[in-house]
């Protein structure tokens, strides 16, 4: 990460009523990261992304991209070479999808022609589906929107991505589907994302680096997100982030964590143990032909052949996962064990809360 | 200044007559209006049918209607009753779809509420939604007075008494005054209903403005503050008959 | 029930619809007098309409101007002018133009300044240029608001253009005010219908033009929604 692509310069916004929108801010955002601008609302977050594109002007201080003061390119080519991304898609509603999408390579005076191709090959890079490109906005789910929205950002390939609040507006399992896309993204094109949010988990979950800012328009940290996890800078910085930071920081600590045996169940009733001496306490692990996990039987109930007694289990451990993965899948278990799965899905073994404990005590000990 | 100090008589017979002429109709249609609007407020259905049809009514002539009226009516063609009844279906015309609009603005979850507490629909018509929809029931209301205080003028040309018979008696004896009078006294009606009705919208509608800004629920659309403009339809205030609302086909009354 | 009779027996009287005075002439001066009428309105209500939604300043004026404008009276202003400017075409056509600029300029610029704040932000953001976005985003939107205006102004200056014929001028209205002279009610009622048919007529050309113009996208959604 030697080059910055975009740099604030002792960067300060006052309105004429006297409100601090931001306060000296002076900030890297390293080519090619994610950069994550996070806090509550009126910390200007959003007015400190909307200064790289000279949406907002300065009152002082200067924004650089690439090495070049922004205030002395004009304000539609700078804008036209960054993709920009806002919470309400901001599609033009008389428009058709692709004619949204190839917006920016039209205006900048490509032929209709290659803009629709850009366009096209853009809606299947972004998983929607072709028939979608002659639809207009309002045709659309809000999920759909914001994916129109990030390809047309994308559509004159744009070394620098600004984001607002992109996810904020839809629901949260279309949220997660977005933030896993936008990562997939991220990896395949390489590109400077500057991404405003004010949901910490998504904070953490995409960022390579976190400003934290404060009320005010005080920059109060600026570091990976483990780092404002285990070490905020400050109390704003621990209260902004919240009660559960602790258990959330074992997100960055994977450890290898010891697995125990478990006695399992397949359809046809014959019983089997998995993974090493059994230490299952009475409970038995359900699983389906290809050994895959189904659910748990609690002592005493697997003798019957009735498989609809079985509890749900819990969330699956991966092994090389995350240890705040290895500890939800324990805690989430009707029996208490974390079931372990390998990539195709099949049962490894179990691990015990103990165990998942001392990896994590470990892992602290490996850290300092 | 000639013509006025002889004719002062004159004017303020004219516009009395004028002013009946165009008040009576605004509040018959009103009272036409409201449980029409109100019906298909409710009703998916009769909604388009009741808005196309007052769109329909809305581009017959007022001369048309003046004339025509006579013969289904049985009245002399100089009769008022022709324009009374004339202008009666014009505030219709306007009011259905301005009303419509204003019940539609209420907000559901309020009338939720209401039937949560225990108000029938006949109490929660009177004490709920009648007086929610008051500001852009006004917005249309405005619109209508101020159309059909020029309109009225236009019987005139088939000899209807008004002060637009200032006019046509002016142009025929060549008395400019005469015209001008008739003019001013006519813009001074509008302005001055128009700004009645302004005042008495403010008064009807003083839980919209509690700390000046804060209830822009009921009044209009709500809108962006970046957007930076006045909001609500009703209760804007600037000049007479601001009508985004209603402005889709009732922007002024229908001519002649 | 014999005035209907006549009416329609004026109607169909092949006498009326040939020669000169006849109806289709006077069908096609009512239409000239509504044509100029309208398209200076345009010129000048559209432009300024667009001007002040796009920047925001003058609302406040607009709106108290095009109120005051539609006070004033029609029938006065065009008995004023033809007393004060003469004969010709000159002031019964600016009478009607008067008429014809407040429901436009007000519709254009309540049409612009509908148009989403987002929206418009965004196409700035996509590095649109100011006259970019009012003629690739803001006029577009506007459209379906500002062709409202001019569909209302046009029922209103065809309707009143009948009256010119009271200061000598021709059109529709000519049958009404000979009609008047003499009694003649069936040529009165026969011309007030000919008016009404023409103004829906006229309607509903502009308003399969609208549809037309209008984007499929916008279409479902009325800027008014609430």
């Amino acid at each position: 990460m030697g080059n910055h692509a975009i740099s604030f310069r002792d960067v300060r916004k006052t309105y004429p009523d006297g409100t601090t929108a931001v306060d000296d801010l002076s900030l890297d955002v390293p080519e090619g990261s994610l950069t994550v601008f996070v806090g509550p609302s009126g910390c200007g977050k959003t007015t400190s992304l909307r200064m790289i594109n000279r949406m907002v002007e300065p009152t002082s201080g200067t924004v650089e991209v690439n090495g070049q003061d922004v205030s002395s390119v004009p304000e539609a080519r700078l804008r036209r070479s960054m993709g920009y991304v806002m919470q309400a898609s901001g599609l033009l509603p008389h428009r058709t999808v692709l004619e949204n999408i190839a917006t920016v390579p039209r205006l900048l005076g490509r032929s209709k022609r290659e803009s629709r191709e850009r366009a096209e090959s853009l809606l299947e890079t972004i998983g929607l589906d072709r028939d979608l490109g002659g639809r207009y906005p309002s045709q659309l789910s809000g999920g759909q929107q914001q994916r129109v929205g990030v390809a047309r950002a994308l559509a004159a390939d744009p070394p620098v991505l600004l984001m607002d609040e992109p996810f904020s507006a839809v629901d949260p399992v279309v949220r997660a589907d977005l933030q896993r896309e936008l990562l997939d993204l991220k990896q395949r094109l390489n590109k400077t994302i500057v991404f405003v949010t004010h949901d910490m988990d998504e904070a953490v979950l995409l960022g390579d680096r976190v400003a934290v800012f404060a009320t005010g328009g005080r920059l109060a940290q600026y570091a990976p997100p483990e780092q404002v996890l285990r070490a905020p800078a400050d109390q704003f910085v621990s209260d902004f982030v919240g009660r559960d930071r602790g258990f959330r920081a074992l997100s960055f600590d994977s450890h290898e964590v010891a697995l125990s045996g478990v006695l399992s169940r397949n359809h046809e009733g014959e019983t089997t143990v998995l993974g090493g001496s059994e230490a299952t306490g009475g409970w038995t692990l359900e699983v389906d032909a290809a050994g895959r996990p189904v659910g748990w039987l609690a002592p005493g109930e697997s003798d019957g052949a009735d498989t609809s007694a079985h509890r749900v289990g819990g969330s699956l451990y991966r092994p090389g996962g995350s240890l705040r993965s290895a500890l939800d899948a324990a805690l989430s278990s009707p029996s208490g064990l974390a079931v372990a799965v390998d990539d195709s899905g099949r049962v490894r073994g179990v691990l015990r809360p103990q165990d998942v404990l001392a990896a994590i005590e470990q892992a602290r000990g490996a850290r300092s | 200044m000639t013509w006025l100090p002889d004719n002062v008589d004159l004017v303020l017979r004219l516009t009395g007559t004028h002013l009946f002429q165009s008040v009576l109709p605004v509040v018959l249609g009103l009272l036409i209006s409201i449980p029409l609007a109100r019906l298909a407020a409710g009703s998916r259905w009769v909604r388009p049918l009741m808005v196309n049809g007052a769109a329909l009514l809305y581009t017959i002539p007022s001369l048309t209607l003046f004339v025509v009226l006579p013969v289904v009516l049985g009245t002399r063609i100089t009769s008022i009753v022709n324009v009374i009844v004339a202008l009666t279906i014009y505030v219709v015309a306007i009011l259905v779809r301005s009303c419509t609009d204003a019940f539609r603005s209420v907000d559901r979850s309020v009338l939720q509420a209401a039937t949560a507490m225990g108000h029938t629909p006949w109490q929660r018509f009177w004490a709920v939604e009648l007086p929610l929809a008051v500001p852009v029931m006004l917005a249309g209301v405005r619109t209508a007075v101020v159309a059909n205080i020029s309109m009225v003028s236009v019987g005139a040309v088939i000899g209807i008494q008004s002060l637009g018979t200032l006019f046509t008696d002016g142009l025929r004896r060549g008395i400019a005054e005469e015209i001008l009078v008739g003019v001013v006294v006519t813009v001074v009606l509008a302005v001055g209903l128009d700004q009645i009705l302004r005042l008495t919208g403010l008064v009807l509608t003083r839980w919209q403005r509690p700390g000046g800004r804060a209830g822009g629920r009921a009044g209009g659309r709500r809108r962006d503050p970046r957007g930076g403009r006045s909001d609500s339809a009703g209760t804007a205030g600037t000049g007479p008959a601001p009508d985004t609302t209603a402005g889709r086909i009732a922007a002024t009354g229908g001519g002649a | 029930m014999n005035l209907l009779a006549g009416t329609w027996q004026w109607l169909v009287d092949p006498a009326n619809w040939s020669g000169a005075g006849a109806i289709p002439s006077r069908i096609l001066e009512h239409l000239a007098y509504s044509g100029i009428v309208m398209v200076v309105a345009v010129v000048v209500a559209v432009p300024l309409g667009l001007l002040v939604g796009h920047t925001g300043r003058g609302s406040g004026a607009v709106i108290g101007v095009s109120g005051a404008l539609r006070a004033l009276p029609t029938l006065g202003l065009l008995t004023l002018f033809s007393l004060l400017m003469g004969l010709g075409l000159v002031p019964p056509l600016l009478a009607l133009v008067i008429l014809a600029v407040p429901p436009i300029l007000t519709a254009t610029y309540a049409g612009v300044a509908e148009v989403s704040p987002q929206v418009k932000d965004a196409a700035k953001a996509q590095g649109m240029t100011p006259l970019q976005v009012l003629t690739r985003v803001e006029m577009p939107l506007a459209l379906p608001v500002a062709m409202g205006g001019i569909r209302n102004a046009a029922l209103q200056v065809i309707a009143t253009a009948t009256v010119a014929a009271y200061i000598n001028l021709g059109g529709l209205g000519r049958y009404l005010i000979d009609g008047l002279a003499v009694r003649d009610y069936s040529r009165m009622l026969g011309s007030v219908l000919l008016v009404a048919v023409l103004a829906l007529a006229i309607d509903a050309v502009l308003a399969a033009l609208q549809r037309a113009l209008t984007s499929p996208g916008i279409r479902a959604s009325p800027a008014g929604a609430h």
